[in-house]
């Protein structure tokens, strides 16, 4: 054996291991033909895709009919949402973009790449050949706004810190009061007006604001030790997750009104939302309690020697710490609750997919289906990937489930 | 001394008993009112809550039924129509995803670059769209843009393809056929005996056959002798294969599949199946790669590894979440109502505005989706306590 002279590191050095390198032929070798097998099924794959893709690419590209999307747009994006008033959907965005841009510059001052999309996104949309100049303008301002919040984040990290969380918390009754107006100085739009992904989106964002507080009070429910409470919690998030979105839907839809002192009203909309919030507090409920169990009973025993009584051990000491390690279960809630607005289209809402049903009656786009429904999946994909992304690199940042 | 004791104000244990009434008086008369609310109102328009109205006729018509059913039928009928056919689409739904949720799975960790790749591609597509959105565009896309029957594509069989669904041959009952299911249930009770002795072997001798094998070789064997016994004996196969043929503007005999049918299992199918996808491949990462090292050094071959070793331990984490998927399965089923076809849901919907019952239609829409919910959670932690680790 050969006693070769050890290399001589400077102290310290630690090197990486070697990465491995193949050159292209070693690479299709190793990954794609490595077996005879193997080669068989990826020569079978290689023709499947081939064979599916063809006629889908030349379709899209050459077949397809695209103007319906293009003079559909307006509908497809808001709805019936009365023309003049549009500009407050877009001071909505833009407050969104100026409290998500300040937020990216206090919470994750090194993570450049996410919040680079806040800008990117917006910019690509204005370079789009098909929107109007009024939309165009509104974007690159979306973006500038953005890009605005994060200077003065990274300008003033201390002092901001406060007025955040106000925007943060304010928000939600903010966009609310923006959308649906208050007299005099805000013409109020009704909420059978609301439509599109504008509908799809406050669904999901009333649902999810809404069954918060409602789902919290579920999940200690269900973790109390008084026998009534807990019977009645467990009651109620069993019967919920027993049972399909569409029957909350229809008994929303059908039964609340019955329910309400005669003589009171409430439109489709807003039965519609009722029926989410109620759908979304079982989930919410279960994904809180997930938090709950995960919180040693050390805490509870500290928290009772310290003196703290039931309550203040809660709301001091348990609930912060379980509601924060649910951050990411409940961001996962949010998207599926974003695809599942879908379904009140089955109860005749005009949301995005609802909408998509009138637009495909005009009778200039019969026969469009293909366009507007892989449109509208778009939308929808698009919107969910960048959620669960941004979601995925936010928890990889905020070291959740870390300590 | 004289003993302290704590006023009842401050006893935690009265103060319990206090909390919980006070609880149950605000449920109650919220309920009451709800109630009341409710019952004048349905009052007003006399309509007051009874279940006589499922003894009606119905008076509509619905496209497939797995019992007979016509429009003079009553309403009870239909709506165990529109029960059949959810339990139909979730039977063959879960069964079928399953099979592709196992294969997209593998393929997601398969060292081939390209599977690998395209199960990832397939299951971030599909994740991350709306199923309804899925199923519409599956429905109108896709199935309803097949040729009209009269240029439908006729595969070997003849199976005609066509924008009124897939004709194709299938096994049509003769005089025998009862006579054959003697057969086949004596088949089951051999298999089961069959399975029963080789467990026990399995359990004597420490070296477990394969039992499963086995006993569906056992099965199968008896239904082969049985179908050639019978066809020599009487002269009749228990079953005659019924051919489709095209008559004037449809086809007439064989199995017919509708559109709507068609899209709606495929889209359940396609949609769950990236689900369990991921589900199954957690379940295999989550043994570790020790374990297979170490059937590898104890002489067990690359079969034997997944059967003896990988696949029992990757099963405990699989179960759990697989049922949650196959409760989406069954309670996502309901959105066939939007590509028309009659599930429970589209059925008592239509009922509802036939009749005006709300609130019957959906007390009884609930119990039967509840019912559902409860027996394959029922069936799933059985199954779940019997693959569960057993612990000193």
């Amino acid at each position: 054996m050969m006693n070769r002279e050890p290399k001589q590191y400077s102290s310290g050095e630690v090197l990486a291991p070697p990465t491995e390198r193949y050159t292209i032929l070693g690479w299709l070798h190793k990954n794609l033909f490595s077996t005879w097998y193997y080669t068989l099924l990826t020569l079978v794959t290689l023709y499947i895709l081939y064979a599916i893709l063809k006629p889908s690419l030349i379709w899209i590209f050459t077949q397809a009919q695209w103007e319906v999307v293009v003079a559909n747009l307006r509908l497809f994006m808001v709805g019936q949402y009365p023309k003049d008033q549009i500009f407050r959907i877009w001071l909505a965005l833009d407050l969104l973009a100026f409290t998500v841009g300040l937020a990216w510059a206090l919470f994750l001052p090194k993570e450049r790449r996410v919040g680079a999309v806040l800008v990117i996104i917006p910019l690509l949309l204005a370079s789009l050949p098909f929107i109007s100049s009024y939309s165009r303008i509104n974007w690159i301002l979306f973006a500038a706004i953005g890009v605005a919040g994060w200077a003065l984040g990274r300008w003033q990290p201390k002092k901001m810190r406060r007025p955040l969380i106000v925007l943060m918390l304010g928000y939600f009754p903010i966009l609310i009061l923006l959308i649906s107006g208050f007299e005099p100085i805000l013409k109020l739009v009704k909420t059978n007006y609301w439509g599109g992904l504008l509908l799809t989106m406050l669904l999901a964002v009333v649902g999810i604001t809404l069954s918060f507080p409602l789902g919290i009070l579920l999940a200690l429910g269900r973790q109390s030790e008084l026998p009534i409470v807990k019977t009645f919690s467990i009651l109620y998030i069993e019967m919920v997750r027993g049972v399909p979105l569409v029957t909350i839907l229809f008994m929303a839809q059908l039964m609340l009104p019955l329910f309400l002192p005669p003589g009171m009203k409430i439109d489709n909309v807003l039965r519609a939302m009722a029926g989410m919030v109620l759908f979304a507090a079982a989930y919410m409920a279960e994904n809180v309690r997930g938090g709950l169990q995960a919180i040693p009973k050390g805490q509870h025993e500290a928290a009772w020697a310290l003196g703290l009584n039931g309550f203040q051990t809660m709301f001091y000491i348990i609930l912060p710490q379980a509601l924060r390690n649910v951050i990411p279960v409940i961001v996962g809630q949010f998207i599926a609750l974003f695809k599942d607005t879908s379904l009140v289209a089955i109860v005749g809402l005009l949301d995005l997919l609802g909408i998509a049903s009138t637009v495909l009656a005009q009778p200039e786009f019969i026969g469009r289906q293909r366009e507007v429904y892989l449109f509208i999946a778009l939308i929808y994909w698009v919107f969910s990937y960048a959620m669960s992304y941004a979601s995925r690199r936010l928890e990889v940042a905020l070291g959740v489930g870390e300590r | 001394m004289k003993e302290t004791t704590i006023p009842f104000w401050r006893d935690e244990r009265v103060l319990k008993w206090i909390a919980q009434i006070i609880f149950l008086i605000i449920v109650v008369a919220s309920g009451a009112y709800l109630y009341h609310n409710m019952m004048t109102a349905l009052a007003q328009r006399g309509l007051l809550p009874s279940f006589h109205f499922l003894k009606l006729t119905a008076g509509f018509d619905i496209g497939e039924h797995l019992i007979p059913y016509s429009r003079s039928d009553t309403y009870g009928r239909a709506l165990l129509v529109g029960i059949l056919n959810t339990i139909e689409v979730s039977f063959l739904g879960i069964i079928f995803a399953t099979i592709l949720g196992i294969i997209i799975g593998v393929m997601r960790l398969s060292q081939n670059w390209l599977l690998n790749k395209i199960a990832t591609v397939y299951i971030e597509i599909i994740r991350n769209v709306p199923l309804l959105v899925l199923l519409v565009f599956w429905y109108t896309g896709v199935f309803l843009q097949f040729p009209r029957l009269k240029e439908a594509k006729i595969l070997p069989g003849p199976t005609y393809v066509s924008n009124r669904g897939i004709a194709m041959p299938w096994g049509k009952p003769t005089e025998t056929w009862h006579l054959y299911l003697y057969v086949l249930a004596f088949g089951l009770l051999l298999a089961a005996i069959v399975w029963w002795r080789l467990t026990l072997i399995g359990k004597r001798t420490g070296r477990m056959p394969l039992v499963t094998v086995w006993s569906t070789l056992t099965f199968l064997g008896v239904a082969l002798l049985g179908w050639i016994g019978i066809t020599l004996i009487y002269h009749q196969a228990p079953l005659a294969i019924d051919r489709p043929e095209l008559k004037g503007l449809r086809t007439v005999g064989g199995l017919e599949l509708t559109p709507e049918f068609l899209a709606l299992l495929s889209g359940l199918v396609f949609y769950t199946a990236a689900f369990i996808a991921e589900v199954v491949r957690a379940g295999i990462q989550s043994v570790s790669k020790g374990q297979v090292e170490a059937a590898r050094a104890l002489g067990l071959n690359g079969f034997q590894t997944l059967r003896l070793v990988v696949f029992p331990q990757a099963l405990r984490v699989i179960v759990p979440p697989m049922t949650s998927q196959y409760l989406n399965l069954t309670k996502n089923s309901s959105l066939a109502v939007f590509i028309g076809f009659p599930d429970l849901y589209s059925v008592a919907g239509t009922i509802h505005n036939q009749t005006g019952r709300a609130v019957e239609v959906t007390i009884l829409m609930m119990a039967v989706y509840l019912s559902f919910s409860l027996m394959t959670s029922v069936f799933m932690n059985w199954y779940n306590k019997k693959i569960r680790l057993v612990e000193r």
